[in-house]
């Protein structure tokens, strides 16, 4: 059905990303460096979008399956939007990115290649990333470069809501039954030891500081976000060790290869060809 | 079946959608939470995916009270035959600009 | 709600249907309060469970390719409609339960294979052009057959109709674009595309059921104004939209005896292997046990869910009564 009740939006879509950047000539394109700092942001989205699109259709309620579902198109849609714009540097489209690139060419944080796990688990990941991107997308939302900063204007309301919903199963699982209360717990003791990444230097960002933002610089923010809900959840904050990382510089967990081998196999049989 | 009815899980509530500033809420439908906190979002995610609206209600469904069904011709039988409740019933001064 | 009712005189009865037969032979609705026949009420839920059902199985072929989709655009379509189904399901659940019926009640007969919902999710999705073959095949003979019900006789299943025939209007166009997109790629892609409309085709046909003269509640149906077209008549009407289609695709549906006759203004076609349905019907189908299991285990894996957010609810409601 067409949008029947409001203005067509004018919010930045990939394919109007595409379209701006398409000319060669096309002052819109990214230059080389701001595209290594949206690749890696774009790697973020996608991958975790990809996490989220396997709960279609397996979420504890049908309503739930729906909010999921809303949760990952979003998602998917900031990472579209991020590789589109990344890719016009170097004359490659979204898929070109998202479907031929080896695993060591992947440059996200290793927290968004967690697998799903439970629903508690799921959740504890939706918990710590949407605060990470409500104050990543804040701030880029003033980014010396006009193409990150809409698409960072539109994205942090998106997130925001991802946030209110995580924030909301977090304290309904933490403080629901003896059960769920558990399973929360661990599935925050699951995700803890990815968190100290998302706050390490980024080569990228540093290359580009008036375009990007600094990611030691939102541990603050973030844990002004997130401290409150563990508190208002009953939830310890997990006295766990940090992983050693390395998304930024191609250094990935186990779990990416699977990943990227499902997303990618059907593209990669057909190369070249149009869908 | 020997079991208990089992209670069900989620209750169910209706949702109202604004779907434009200026417009009254309207009844969308009904769907199952656990609370108002998460009705109002899954109304949001399940009713509002096309830009259907700017404000949203849930209601317990348990909460509302409707006329008698059984009662119909009682209820609603006063209002007809009532025609000078409308405009249109006054048609002497039908052809008299503004008014 | 179909509480105890009161007994009732004979004349008293009478005169209930009379009224019930009057608002139908008006062409009004009947709305969840009004008296209804008890078998009206039965074929109702049976009808609109089992299309709630259907939306909720369907979503597993699709959700299959969402992680394998081959584009991200192509991605993005398929989460949005897979995600569409559940709302249908959603929204004709709550139709349903107008009606007396929990959706606990409803989803415990699907679960426990007691509840049927439409046997085209029985048959496998092993390529990516059956994405297209389903939205194209499937859901357009899905549309044919829900467009009249937008006007069926009970009004929430009318109103729930329309809500889901608005959105699935993409849903057809995206699987149609699907196929055209193979069939205008590589020799690879349109055979891909071929061979899947290959074993969609006559599974399509199917959906409308079975013929008019073996189809015992139908009838009833059309009487009531729940169904407004026979079998037959829809799946005629499916044939002649799909043929032109067809040639814009330049793919071949796969019968020898489809041709267009002058005569009756329709095309003709070939007998269907209604052996084949009944089989499928019968759980003999390719996916019958597999769509079940998985169904039945994502509830199963939800309950300590369910549970905790009950769970919750309670001890907030109960902390606020303390302290108010």
């Amino acid at each position: 059905m067409q949008n029947q009740h409001q203005s067509p939006s004018a919010v930045l879509t990939p394919e109007a990303i595409a379209a701006r950047v398409a000319p060669q000539d096309s002052p819109a394109r990214a230059t080389d460096d701001v595209a290594r700092y949206a690749l890696g942001l774009g790697d973020d989205a996608l991958v975790l979008a990809q996490r989220l699109g396997s709960w279609i259709a397996a979420a504890p309620e049908l309503e739930e399956d729906v909010a999921l579902g809303n949760i990952a198109l979003d998602t998917l849609g900031h990472a579209r939007g991020l590789l589109t714009y990344a890719g016009s540097a170097w004359d490659q489209t979204e898929d070109d990115l998202a479907y031929f690139r080896d695993e060591a060419d992947f440059r996200c944080r290793q927290i968004f290649e967690r697998p799903n796990g439970d629903f508690a688990c799921t959740i504890a990941r939706q918990l710590v990333v949407s605060a990470y991107f409500t104050v990543l997308y804040r701030r880029l939302a003033d980014s010396a470069d006009p193409t990150l900063a809409a698409i960072a204007a539109k994205a942090v309301k998106e997130v925001e809501y991802h946030l209110d919903h995580a924030t909301l199963w977090t304290v309904r699982l933490a403080l629901g039954t003896e059960e769920s209360r558990r399973r929360m717990i661990a599935g925050l003791e699951a995700i803890w030891p990815f968190v100290d990444e998302l706050f390490a230097a980024d080569p990228a960002a540093d290359a580009v500081p008036a375009a990007a933002v600094a990611p030691a610089g939102l541990r603050e923010p973030f844990d002004a976000l997130l401290l409150p809900v563990l508190d208002q959840a009953e939830l310890p904050v997990p006295g766990i060790a940090a992983v050693r990382g390395g998304g930024r510089l191609g250094v990935h967990s186990e779990a990416l290869g699977p990943l990227l081998a499902e997303m990618q196999v059907l593209a990669r049989r057909h190369p070249g060809a149009v869908w | 079946m020997t079991e208990e009815p089992r209670r069900e899980t989620w209750p169910l509530w209706e949702v109202f959608v604004r779907s434009a500033r200026g417009l009254s809420h309207v009844h969308a439908g009904s769907l199952h939470a656990p609370d108002a906190e998460l009705a109002v979002r899954n109304a949001r995610d399940l009713y509002t995916r096309r830009s259907e609206g700017v404000s949203i209600w849930v209601v317990p469904a348990a909460a509302i009270t409707a006329s008698d069904p059984d009662a119909k011709d009682a209820w609603f039988e006063s209002p007809r035959g009532k025609d000078f409740r409308h405009a249109t019933y006054y048609t002497a001064s039908q052809a008299v600009p503004h008014l | 709600m179909p509480a105890e009712e009161p007994p009732t005189t004979a004349s008293q009865e009478a005169a209930r249907l009379a009224a019930f037969d009057s608002l139908i032979a008006a062409d009004q609705r009947i709305e969840p309060t009004d008296w209804m026949p008890p078998a009206y009420r039965k074929a109702l839920v049976r009808q609109m469970s089992q299309h709630a059902h259907s939306e909720i199985i369907g979503m597993q072929p699709e959700g299959n390719w969402i992680t394998r989709a081959p584009s991200l655009k192509r991605k993005a379509i398929l989460m949005a409609k897979v995600q569409d189904e559940a709302g249908h399901g959603l929204y004709l659940y709550s139709a349903a339960e107008t009606l007396g019926t929990t959706r606990d009640e409803m989803l415990d007969a699907l679960h426990s294979g007691k509840a049927k919902y439409s046997s085209i999710f029985n048959y496998l999705a092993p390529s990516w052009a059956d994405m297209g073959s389903i939205g194209w095949l499937v859901d357009g003979a899905a549309i044919a057959n829900q467009v009249p019900l937008c006007r069926a006789s009970y009004g929430p299943y009318g109103r729930a109709m329309v809500r889901i025939c608005k959105e699935e209007s993409f849903h057809q166009r995206q699987g149609f674009e699907i196929l055209l997109a193979l069939m205008n790629g590589t020799d690879e892609q349109q055979a891909m595309a071929q061979e899947s409309v290959n074993r969609w085709y006559a599974p399509a046909l199917m959906m409308f059921g079975p013929p008019d003269a073996e189809s015992p509640n139908s009838r009833q149906s059309m009487a009531w104004k729940i169904k407004r077209f026979s079998n037959d008549e829809l799946r005629q009407r499916f044939v002649d939209m799909i043929v032109p289609q067809a040639e814009i695709l330049g793919i071949t549906l796969p019968d020898p005896d489809l041709r267009w006759n002058e005569e009756r203004g329709h095309h003709d076609f070939g007998e269907l292997d209604w052996a084949e349905f009944h089989a499928v019907l019968h759980g003999n189908g390719q996916a019958n046990a597999l769509r079940l299991a998985k169904r039945r285990a994502a509830h199963a894996e939800g309950e300590w869910v369910r549970e905790a957010a009950r769970a919750y609810a309670e001890r907030t409601a109960t902390s606020e009564r303390m302290a108010s």
